[in-house]
């Protein structure tokens, strides 16, 4: 199912430049893996050497926030839009 | 070095902050223009630091909050090209802590708050590896310079020469 990634500025250089990616995914989990299957150097930047999605990346499917939904096995549809969010968190 | 525009003005503003909320920590996002050769702080728009358990050496924004500015960035024809904060007591370098919850391409600009009163301003980018960040230049100078790439305890100093 063709689904709209919206890419944060921060991110385009990784993903040559493009504010939005197109790709077929099920869930929001198989999303994120197409999209930094595809474009690999992007992928530090979103999951931890562990795996896991960083601890400030937020996901959100047409406006809601995954972690309200069912996380990364929030299922997609066609036409949907997947938002990634930062939340800026840093200190001494 | 890469340079970010922070007029003086913008400057006082983020100093004014900091001391605002000394002892604890400051946050907001820098409004802005980028362009391929330069980079311009134009407005700031100040966050809430959601961190109530240890605001005095942590801070966090919400992806809301995020949101929000983005919006404000908008709005006034800017977009949010990095992020602020103080560090009470502390001189203006990135920790280990902030690396780890940084991007590249962003702005992060630290103001040292020291008994109160603010005093250094460095801004910093995370590199495209995220193992370090490395120095902007601040145009005009606003007192700048970091005091020490030494003086945080808990930051190290790499063999390639940035800070990790």
């Amino acid at each position: 199912m063709p689904v709209n990634v919206m890419i944060p500025t921060p991110l385009r250089p990784f993903v040559g430049k493009k504010s939005a990616i197109e790709l077929k995914a099920a869930t929001v989990g198989e999303a994120l893996r197409v999209l930094t299957t595809e474009f690999a150097d992007l992928r530090k930047h979103l999951y931890t050497d562990e795996g896991k999605i960083r601890s400030f990346v937020n996901v959100y499917v047409n406006d809601e926030d995954i972690r309200y939904l069912e996380k990364e096995n929030t299922p997609l549809k066609d036409g949907d839009t997947v938002s990634i969010v930062p939340s800026i968190a840093g200190g001494r | 070095m890469e340079t970010i525009d922070v007029s003086e003005n913008i400057a006082s503003q983020i100093r004014a902050h900091g001391a605002e909320t000394y002892p604890h920590e400051c946050c907001g996002a820098l409004l802005g223009l980028d362009a391929e050769n330069s980079r311009e702080v134009r407005a700031l728009h100040k966050l809430v630091n959601r961190r109530d358990d240890s605001p005095r050496n942590r801070f966090s924004v919400t992806s809301d909050d995020v949101r929000d500015a983005d919006r404000a960035a908008q709005k006034s024809g800017l977009e949010v090209i990095g992020w602020y904060h103080s560090h009470p007591d502390h001189p203006a370098l990135p920790s280990e802590f902030d690396r780890e919850h940084a991007w590249p391409w962003y702005s992060y600009i630290i103001v040292s708050v020291m008994d109160g009163k603010p005093g250094t301003m460095a801004s910093w980018r995370l590199t495209d590896d995220r193992l370090r960040f490395t120095p902007e230049k601040i145009s005009p100078e606003v007192s700048a310079e970091p005091e020490s790439r030494e003086a945080s305890s808990n930051f190290n100093a790499t063999s390639s020469g940035g800070l990790k």
